[in-house]
């Protein structure tokens, strides 16, 4: 009782500091205070009624990011930020502010949802366009929802579960990723603002793609994503996360955390696309985004999946990764990175083998294009007392033109002589005469560079739920249109 | 049908074609027999617009188009068709969707609907078994760990989906043993009638026992030394290049 009586407190003095500040205090278009500082975290939180424990969770993380530098191991150029100059909480905004209507929406944009395929209403949602509550897809879900909790299973807002299920959220968030880890995963702890928390109960399987017929209400979790999905023991689940329809937002700093847990026998398979924007051709205006994802298999047996394709954002930063816990787990990563005009990506993974006769796989694809610069970097880390465990690595690179960058960056250690670890590397060019060839079969340059980047990406994108798998093939192409020629 | 005059390119500042004259007409077949390093190769790509050769000077008018101006997926979408003598591999593409994408590309240029997936399948089935192609290729990623000869069907049931009014034949018959050799003529004969026209690039004769020309034409250093029919072949077979270059 008293948490609420504070927040409601907080509430209530904040709405008398927006206007020393001249925003608005209506309850449709309320922004923080701009900059970081202890307030800005008490904002958020009080916005969002939280308990107090978590506002105190809060302030901690705020505390340790205070103290740490930012990542620098990177290759990426990313220009000084000012931490200040940010904006950390807006709620969304109200229907009189959207468009009314496709009319107002960037040409460019709606021929990029046509070839997507993407259905007229989503295309609405996804621009910003406002729309009525009740549509097809909101009453999918309510079905969804109901088949959902029907098995035990939780799929709520991160921000509903803090209230709803403080106890789950207590034990597990955190506990993947550590406040402390890095300053970006520090900051996200501190400012968080929404995400998804899935619970699946022990020996469930869960029934459908989880956030395929939801996608749309995640677009809104805005800049510093939350994620937390739990699998008990012998349940499965498969998420996915992200669109392949470019993504606007006015924020150009996001920094996500993610975490996994699966106990025994439990399998987690994790997918995203990853589309938001790039930024023009010079490079002006782009989102930084900075990830956090971490799975643990912490039960013998567990298995966790990423499977990832990046063709947005001015700079990735990116390794979800994998602790392999408990004996015979597995972790698998399969990722593709797309770079084009002054894009920059440093993306890759971490498989930690704790447990016996654990294993792991990496396939990357990175693509590079224009004057953009990937980076594969990537560990495999081998403790003494995971004996007999495996790791295979491939990392391939394909260079369009002759502006832009392939790197490979593989970490390996390991402390265990009965283990076996591969590591596989290719760098190419895409090769004229594949083109040529294509051209001379009546595809144009584009639909040519596509069709051989798809393929060499295919390992990849066969990993993502089929009617995904078919929107990314077509994002693949989109992304490299005007690389060539 | 396709017409080329006085046609000069070059390949890094180095003239390979000097001065080529060669008229094809519809339905006729058409045979270019020279040695190594005498421009065969070059003039085949020269006419479906690889990048890299520089026109020099001449034209070449293809159904009454100045076919040098247009795009390289153009020339294939109005009709121009190159069997290439290395074809390229595409690994994780696999076979079956690059041919559907190849046709959809060419119907979408003609204003067509895309292939029913139903009606594409029947007709690949039918054309890839006169090949004797298996089923089971398709599936496969396109031209990858195929054998020689396997590539060289795969050309030619390309050409026979595509269907089109003129074809480069470029050295189809290297790397064949004789049934395959008489598999692919069998496929080009069947594909030939009065409306479409090839040009079979060769160095042997033995190819023209099973496609048997119109014309015979002699290309010696970028240009056509002599013409002549069937005889001309057999001749040549006899002779060797270098005498007949001579005579000529």
């Amino acid at each position: 009782m008293a948490a609420t009586e504070q927040t409601i407190k907080q509430v209530n003095n904040l709405g008398s500091n927006d206007y020393k500040y001249g925003f608005s205090t209506e309850i449709d278009d309320i922004k923080s205070p701009k900059g970081l500082n202890e307030d800005t975290v008490k904002f958020i939180s009080a916005q969002k009624n939280e308990p107090e424990w978590m506002l105190e969770w809060r302030l901690n993380a705020f505390k340790v990011f205070n103290k740490l530098p930012e990542p620098n191991w990177a290759k990426l150029n990313i220009p000084k930020i000012n931490f200040q100059d940010y904006y950390y909480y807006s709620s969304p905004k109200s229907l009189k502010d959207k468009p009314k209507s496709l009319d107002e929406i960037d040409p460019d944009i709606l021929k990029t949802y046509e070839k997507l395929g993407i259905p007229l209403q989503e295309q609405k949602l996804l621009s910003g366009v406002a729309v009525d509550a009740v549509f097809d897809s909101v009453s999918v879900a309510t079905t969804y929802k109901k088949q959902l909790s029907d098995l035990g299973i939780i799929f709520c807002s991160i921000s509903e579960a803090i209230k709803t299920y403080p106890d789950l959220i207590k034990k597990y968030l955190g506990s993947v990723i550590p406040v402390s880890d890095h300053s970006f995963a520090a900051l996200n702890s501190a400012v968080f603002t929404d995400g998804s928390f899935v619970y699946i109960p022990e020996g469930v399987r869960c029934p459908v793609e989880l956030s395929t017929y939801f996608r749309i209400n995640a677009i809104n979790t805005g800049q510093f994503e939350r994620t937390l999905i739990v699998a008990d023991k012998d349940s499965y689940v498969s998420y996915l996360e992200g669109c392949t329809a470019p993504m606007r937002d006015e924020n150009q700093l996001h920094a996500a955390n993610v975490e996994l847990i699966a106990l025994e026998n439990a399998e987690i398979k994790y997918s995203t696309v990853q589309n938001w924007y790039p930024g023009d051709s010079e490079g002006k205006g782009g989102i930084y985004n900075f990830v956090t994802k971490r799975g643990a298999c912490r039960g013998n047996n567990s298995k966790i999946s990423w499977t990832q394709v990046e063709t947005g954002s001015a700079i990735t930063w990116k390794y979800p990764s994998c602790i392999l816990q408990g004996d015979n787990s597995k972790g698998e990563f399969y990722s593709v990175a797309i770079t084009n005009n002054r894009q920059q990506a440093d993306t890759g993974t971490k498989m930690i083998h704790i447990g016996k006769n654990t294993s792991s796989k990496i396939i990357s694809k990175g693509i590079s294009a224009g004057y953009a610069n990937n980076t594969y970097r990537g560990l495999v880390n081998i403790h003494s007392k995971a004996s007999k465990s495996r790791n295979f690595t491939q990392c391939d690179s394909l260079l369009i033109g002759n502006k832009c960058g392939a790197h490979t960056v593989p970490y390996i250690e390991s402390s265990n002589s009965d283990s076996m670890i591969e590591h596989e590397a290719t760098t190419s060019k895409i090769n004229e005469d594949q083109l040529f060839y294509c051209m001379q079969r009546g595809l144009n340059s584009e639909d040519a560079v596509g069709l051989i980047v798809n393929g060499f990406c295919k390992e990849v994108l066969q990993h993502l739920p089929m009617e995904f798998a078919v929107e990314a093939q077509k994002l693949v192409a989109i992304s490299l249109e005007g690389s060539v020629g | 049908m396709l017409n080329i005059k006085d046609l000069k390119a070059s390949i890094e500042d180095k003239q390979i074609i000097k001065g080529l004259d060669l008229s094809i007409n519809k339905g006729e077949v058409h045979a270019l027999m020279g040695p190594n390093g005498s421009g065969k190769s070059t003039l085949s790509y020269v006419l479906s617009g690889k990048e890299g050769y520089e026109i020099d000077s001449g034209s070449v008018d293809f159904k009454g188009k100045n076919l040098l101006e247009l795009d390289v997926d153009e020339r294939s979408n109005e009709g121009l068709f190159l069997a290439f003598q290395y074809p390229m591999e595409i690994p994780g593409v696999q076979t079956s969707f690059f041919l559907k994408t190849a046709i959809n590309a060419k119907r979408k240029y003609q204003g067509l609907e895309e292939i029913d997936a139903l009606e594409f399948a029947k007709l690949v089935k039918s054309k890839a078994e006169e090949l004797s192609i298996s089923p089971d290729m398709l599936k496969r990623d396109l031209n990858v760990n195929y054998s020689g000869g396997e590539k060289k069907k795969q050309e030619i049931l390309q050409m026979s989906l595509l269907n089109p009014e003129m074809a480069i034949l470029d050295e189809t018959d290297s790397g064949l043993d004789i049934d395959a050799l008489k598999i692919v003529s069998e496929g080009v004969n069947k594909l030939r009638n009065e409306n479409n026209s090839f040009l079979v690039i060769t160095h042997y004769q033995r190819l023209l026992n099973y496609i048997k020309p119109d014309f015979v034409h002699i290309i010696a250093d970028g240009k056509i030394v002599k013409s002549g029919n069937f005889s001309l072949a057999l001749e040549l077979e006899e002779k060797g290049y270098e005498e007949i270059s001579k005579t000529a």
